[in-house]
């Protein structure tokens, strides 16, 4: 789950880490609330989406008084900032983060994740901060500094310091640092994140070092036991249908094609979205409905994939292991006469009890196409879209 | 010789009294495999569906003498079971879960370093060796016993290649799935080493996803060490950046990860690649007919 940057220094903050003083607010008139009560000399205000690259977007801009922050904020607040994460369609703003102006005198790169290979984390630190750093690792990957923390272990003092050093920090500022990055892996560990970036870190000019910038990535799959985060999942940034699909333990991505699939099994719902294209087709999703779906299930499923009105054709891709052919087209028939679905709809099953699938679909007196190989099922359902 | 479980495995059941493990504790037994019974924490001394239920994984293996074990638990519990089965010397273990936590699996990974223990999983179909044994969710009857060895990230796309391959005749030594999470117990380069050291395998199918380097690395591990022809397939081409592809594990992130880097490293590795998921048995096929000189058609190859 991505956070918002106010939200994951908030969180930063209950582990000791050092953020710049600020508040989100929803209004302008909240903006110069907040700004006062900074009594800054400058303030920053920064909009909250869950997308990089705002600077650059327009999303951060300075304010000298309380009355120049609301303006901003009034401005920023309900407009579509395009950035290069976000898509051309960019993201609307709702909320911005009033923060204290610093004194900046240098920033510097912290990122915090599992190494996959590795399987440890890895912190990274580096003294190109405040860029985009995927650009640092493709030009100049020297410039990062890499250390694998020991999962028994922890962050040694010594690794944090070694990090401190090699990115150019000495005296007070590294050893403000190193102890900075001791309590990120900490925090790291405490909300099971799967990534912290803070990007830049900055040493002011009196030599304090803080995390001017936050990401936090949660590990979806730790959710139960963080009870507490859940609220700060924020379902205005999230795509509709993937909200609704959640809902039903369905895994559903939107696209942008024209041909629904609806799959089961992460691996060959990819592999189908694959295979249309290949067809000369365009997947308008990804739609896995898990290993063992039932007949409500599929039903919530269809309702979803006919709910985005790019869809021309669905195509229904089951290999049944666990969940039963018979089970699936019971699901669809169910659907299709319930929903009143007017798309041409492509079946291909296999596996357990396909049998009994396919008579139950050919008794339904449906209009279901049938198809007997996944090269089969995309050569139809792509010519079906074409002429749709 | 198949790879990992053969008829000889004595098979535990971890989570056996729950829905999924009590249907697949049933399905494997069925197949053939030795299920020697299962833990459930709290129902040791009963019997569920004929097997004995074991309180801990400890005195399972000190009552039945098992040597493997599958892994049916929920994922909160899930990482400290794989730990308790490896605390107890289980040879193989298996994990079928769905959803485990990464800081968990990482430190259950830690855990099992410097002990004999495989891991096989998480979030993956587990096993089979068609005719002899299966560990996990694998649909039985798709196999068929023969020379092809298959290794995947994916689980009903590994169904899918099995079916091809048995409609074409050709059969499997071991199907075995890896599972599709950033951190997993056996890797490409465990599995190609075993299949390419086993007799009766003749020719592997490596199917990979979207994320990590995972294929990259199994690359340059065939270029080296793997005499025997291999097919792959990735799947993912399509997918976007910054999307999780259901798997955990399957996202590209930083632009790393693509389908198309992977494809590449596989080719330049000797591998037949395939554009196409229903391409992968006909490559399969076409690869053995090849390797075993002018004209001998596929069919021979899986004379069992």
């Amino acid at each position: 789950m991505k956070i918002h940057e106010y939200q994951a220094k908030a969180l930063l903050t209950r582990y000791g880490v050092a953020t710049p003083r600020g508040e989100p607010v929803f209004s302008a008139e909240a903006a110069a609330e907040a700004a006062a009560r900074l009594g800054a000399d400058r303030v920053v205000v920064k909009a909250q989406i869950h997308a990089g690259g705002r600077g650059k977007g327009g999303g951060v801009k300075l304010a000298d008084d309380p009355a120049a922050a609301a303006r901003i904020a009034g401005e920023m607040i309900g407009m579509t900032l395009v950035t290069a994460q976000t898509g051309p369609a960019g993201r609307v703003v709702s909320r911005v983060l009033i923060e204290e102006g610093l004194d900046i005198a240098t920033e510097l790169y912290l990122g915090l994740l599992i190494d996959r290979a590795e399987q440890k984390p890895l912190f990274m630190a580096s003294a190109a901060g405040g860029m985009d750093i995927e650009q640092v690792a493709a030009d100049t990957p020297e410039l990062i500094h890499k250390v694998h923390i020991d999962p028994g272990l922890g962050l040694a003092a010594f690794q944090a310091r070694g990090l401190a050093e090699a990115i150019g920090l000495t005296g007070g500022p590294a050893r403000k640092a190193a102890a900075l990055m001791q309590r990120v892996y900490a925090a790291f560990l405490a909300i099971d994140a799967s990534m912290i970036e803070i990007n830049p870190l900055v040493v002011t000019g009196a030599g304090d070092v803080l995390a001017l910038d936050a990401k936090v990535t949660l590990d979806d799959n730790a959710s139960f036991r963080h009870v507490d985060l859940a609220d700060l999942r924020d379902l205005a940034e999230e795509e509709p249908l993937e909200t609704e699909a959640s809902k039903h333990e369905l895994n559903y991505i939107r696209l942008d094609g024209t041909i629904g699939c609806m799959v089961n099994g992460a691996g060959l719902a990819m592999a189908t979205m694959d295979i249309i294209k290949l067809a000369g087709g365009e997947p308008a999703n990804f739609l896995d409905v898990g290993g063992g779906a039932s007949a409500e299930q599929i039903k919530s499923a269809f309702q979803i994939l006919l709910s985005d009105t790019k869809v021309k054709a669905v195509l229904i891709n089951i290999f049944g292991g666990i969940l039963r052919c018979d089970i699936l087209a019971e699901g669809v028939i169910a659907a299709v006469k319930e929903l009143g679905v007017d798309v041409p709809v492509v079946i291909r099953m296999e596996g357990t009890n396909v049998d009994e699938g396919k008579r139950m679909l050919a008794r339904s007196g449906l209009n279901f196409s049938t198809a007997d190989s996944m090269g089969e099922a995309a050569d139809v359902v792509v010519g079906l879209a074409a002429v749709a | 010789m198949a790879i990992l479980i053969d008829a000889q495995t004595r098979l535990l059941v971890q989570g056996l009294t729950g829905r999924e493990g009590t249907f697949h504790a049933r399905q494997a037994a069925d197949y053939g495999t030795t299920v020697v019974g299962g833990v459930t924490p709290g129902k040791g001394g009963t019997t569920h569906d004929g097997f004995p239920v074991f309180n801990t994984v400890e005195s399972a293996v000190r009552a039945t003498g098992a040597d493997a074990s599958v892994l049916f638990v929920p994922p909160s519990v899930a990482a400290d079971a794989v730990m308790e089965a490896a605390d107890a010397g289980v040879a193989l273990i298996v994990c079928i879960t769905e959803g485990i936590p990464t800081l968990d699996m990482m430190r259950a990974l830690a855990f099992l370093e410097g002990r004999p223990s495989r891991l096989i999983g998480p979030n993956c179909p587990g096993l089979i060796s068609p005719g002899r044994a299966k560990a996990g969710i694998i649909p039985g009857h798709i196999c068929r016993e023969g020379r092809v060895g298959i290794v995947s990230k994916s689980g009903t796309l590994t169904y899918e290649a099995i079916h091809q391959l048995t409609r074409l005749g050709l059969g499997q030594t071991t199907c075995l799935g890896i599972g599709g999470d950033p951190l997993i117990g056996t890797s490409f380069i465990d599995a190609l080493e075993l299949f390419e050291a086993d007799d009766e395998t003749e020719a592997v199918v490596l199917i990979g996803e979207i994320g990590g380097t995972a294929e990259e690395d199994a690359a340059a591990f065939i270029r080296a060490s793997v005499r025997k022809p291999v097919v792959g397939f990735i799947a993912g081409q399509t997918a976007p950046p910054g999307r999780r592809m259901g798997h955990a594990g399957a996202i590209i992130s930083g632009g790393k990860g693509t389908a198309s880097e992977k494809m590449a490293a596989l080719s330049g590795a000797g591998v037949t690649v395939v554009n196409s998921p229903s391409e992968i048995g006909a490559a399969v096929a076409e690869r053995l007919r090849s390797e075993s000189g002018a004209g001998v058609a596929a069919g021979t190859h899986s004379g069992i």
